[in-house]
């Protein structure tokens, strides 16, 4: 089933045009985080993409809109608006397959100096902190502010963590952190107040590979633990060799 | 692989290859990046014969000091810098010829913060994700994804100019180059999140001056002056970031997104400054005050309009705006172009490959070709 996107008086959408300046708009379909709301979004920046709407520069699907920029010398606003109101989008209730990509953790330790205040926080030892992170699916809501970095949704309750009262000045590639309701992992690395549980050894983002980075909008992504720092230091050496490749599986 | 290079014997203050910046990669959380001031990295192009797009050097406050290894032809547009060629002084905003071994040096800006040095082929980095703009903070792109220091070697692309390429300027109408001034009126447009900011805060956004901080950089600039209130806070569900966002956080004072900008953030944005607007605010420096005016999408892209139709005008002058057909006339030993009215002008590119005097020099003397021109040039 199929209809279009700002047509359908019984759906639940309502989507709004805010204009970005002169050389973008966005296409706002609501103002919370909520995995139907988000699914609509990338859906229609894939609408977009397979349709023939000329002048379309590129899009930044986020959480709850789409940041679609445009040439205005090819396209004016009212037209991108209409032509984009009338796409045809997939309904909601059809389930997307999604992809599901493991990244191999070592939890705790050196690789993570924070388990220990996460596990105090929420009053339960370190390791069922590890089984409690490790043991979901975390919807991939978008991609930014920085290369390769997913914005994931999911992080059990229990785990909310407060940030550090004084962020780090360099996290490690490959860490991975909580931020209070937040849960992520750092492709590249930057200063920062998350509190780091463990590190993988996967390179997330790539300049030169294609796409760039491992992990997209609309994945699932698993954290896997791993047993010891011998099984970390051997997925290193195969991701420096260039010979290990992230294991992903296809969910519905 | 080119064998031409230039060779940075001072790299000043904070120079870093740009073009026009990495476009498709925002949803992978890639910024864009290139050139802060757009329209004069093109203009700098066009006066060399190159494609508009080409990667530059991005020249901040304090130019750098470069020695060439083979002849070239070089531009600086932007702020005005002084600038000179073995000691002698030569002028921004036209094309200026460099023999092997010349030493460019380019002092510090008078008027402005930025320019783009073009030169002939441009700056020939391997791209990364379709373009050789340095990604500063993602340490990629550009010459080893970092500003340029001290002896620094760069190559240098095959030149598709033709020969006798100096002294090529802007045409009489367009004023030689901008005052920026300490003074700059910004134009934006409301939204995308105005309506979470009460009309006391918008009005203060449009009726106040703001001074740039010096915590101003590629990414962004913040600015200080009277707080703009917010109807309910400062943060939203963290969307897309388009260029000229004027973000306002918790603080009531604005900063503004640019080249380098986080493809996504968490604050209330107000407004955005308009694209043709976008370069002129990139030459403000620290200190300098901000206006802003308040204009709708319409008048925006007729501003847009006015600017592209002001580069056209300067590749037509400078020849690289042809289409048709003009004849190819021999004389002596010297092929000449001719146009409709007998004038010489440059071909930058002759049914299809790229042809110097030099190559169809064979012709005899009166002989005339007629071809059909195709400007490879965007």
């Amino acid at each position: 089933m199929t209809s279009e996107l700002n047509g359908d008086a019984s759906s639940k959408r309502d989507i709004r045009f805010l204009p970005a300046g002169d050389q973008a708009v966005v296409v706002e379909f609501g103002s919370v985080i909520d995995p139907e709301i988000n699914a609509l979004v990338h859906r229609t920046a894939a609408a977009i993409d397979a349709s023939d709407i000329d002048g379309v520069l590129e899009m930044v699907p986020t959480y709850r809109s789409l940041l679609v920029y445009y040439d205005p010398l090819e396209v004016l606003l009212p037209e991108l608006q209409e032509q984009i109101s009338g796409l045809a989008i997939v309904d909601e209730e059809i389930r997307d397959e999604f992809r599901i990509v493991e990244i191999p953790t070592l939890y705790g330790g050196e690789h993570g100096p924070d388990l220990e205040f996460v596990a105090q926080n929420a009053g339960m030892a370190g390791s069922e902190v590890i089984a409690l992170h490790s043991g979901t699916d975390y919807l991939v809501y978008t991609m930014g502010f920085s290369p390769g970095f997913p914005y994931l949704g999911g992080l059990d309750m229990r785990l909310h963590t407060p940030r550090l009262p004084s962020p780090r000045t360099l996290i490690p590639a490959g860490s991975v952190g909580i931020a209070e309701t937040q849960t992520g992992v750092y492709p590249v690395a930057s200063p920062g107040g998350w509190r780091l549980i463990g590190r993988s050894p996967l390179r997330l983002f790539d300049p030169v590979a294609n796409p760039p980075t491992v992990i997209n909008a609309g994945d699932r992504v698993r954290f896997v633990p791993l047993d010891d720092a011998a099984a970390y230091d051997d997925i290193d050496r195969q991701v420096k060799e260039g010979t290990y490749s992230a294991v992903t599986r296809v969910g519905r | 692989m080119s064998s031409q290079s230039i060779e940075l014997i001072s790299a000043g203050l904070l120079t870093t290859v740009q073009d026009l910046g990495r476009r498709g990669y925002q949803r992978y959380g890639i910024p864009v990046c290139g050139a802060l001031d757009p329209v004069s990295l093109r203009i700098a192009n066009v006066l060399v014969g190159n494609p508009e797009g080409e990667a530059c050097l991005e020249i901040t406050a304090l130019g750098p000091t470069i020695r060439f290894n083979s002849d070239s032809v070089v531009a600086l547009v932007g702020a005005d810098f002084k600038i000179d060629l073995d000691g002698r002084e030569v002028r921004t905003w036209e094309s200026v010829e460099v023999s092997a071994g010349s030493v460019l040096s380019i002092g510090a800006a008078s008027d402005g913060l930025r320019a783009y040095l073009a030169i002939a082929g441009g700056i020939d980095v391997p791209p990364v994700m379709n373009s050789r703009s340095t990604d500063l903070k993602g340490v990629f792109g550009g010459f080893e994804g970092r500003h340029l220091q001290d002896g620094d070697s760069l190559p240098v692309g095959d030149s598709p100019h033709v020969a006798d390429w100096s002294q090529r300027g802007l045409p009489a109408g367009i004023s030689r180059q901008p005052t920026f001034g300490q003074e700059f009126q910004i134009r934006v447009v409301l939204g995308p999140q105005d309506g979470e900011f009460t009309q006391t805060g918008i009005d203060t956004m449009l009726t106040s001056e703001y001074t740039v901080s010096v915590d101003s950089d590629r990414m962004g600039y913040r600015l200080e002056g009277a707080e703009i209130t917010h109807e309910r806070g400062p943060d939203i569900v963290s969307d897309g970031t388009a260029l000229g966002s004027v973000q306002v956080p918790g603080s009531g004072q604005p900063i503004i997104l640019l080249a380098d900008r986080g493809t996504t953030g968490g604050y209330t944005k107000i407004a955005t400054v308009i694209a043709p607007d976008i370069g002129l605010l990139s030459q403000a420096l620290p200190g300098a005050k901000v206006r802003f005016t308040a204009v709708s999408v319409e008048e925006a892209h007729e501003a847009q309009r006015e600017q592209e139709s002001m580069i056209r005008e300067i590749k037509s002058h400078v020849g690289l705006d042809l289409t048709g057909t003009v004849s190819v006339r021999s004389e002596g030993s010297e092929v000449r172009v001719v146009d409709e009215s007998g004038g010489r002008i440059a071909v930058p590119d002759v049914t299809g490959s790229r042809t110097s005097t030099r190559t169809i020099s064979t012709i005899a003397d009166g002989e005339e070709f007629e071809f059909e021109l195709t400007t490879a040039f965007q």
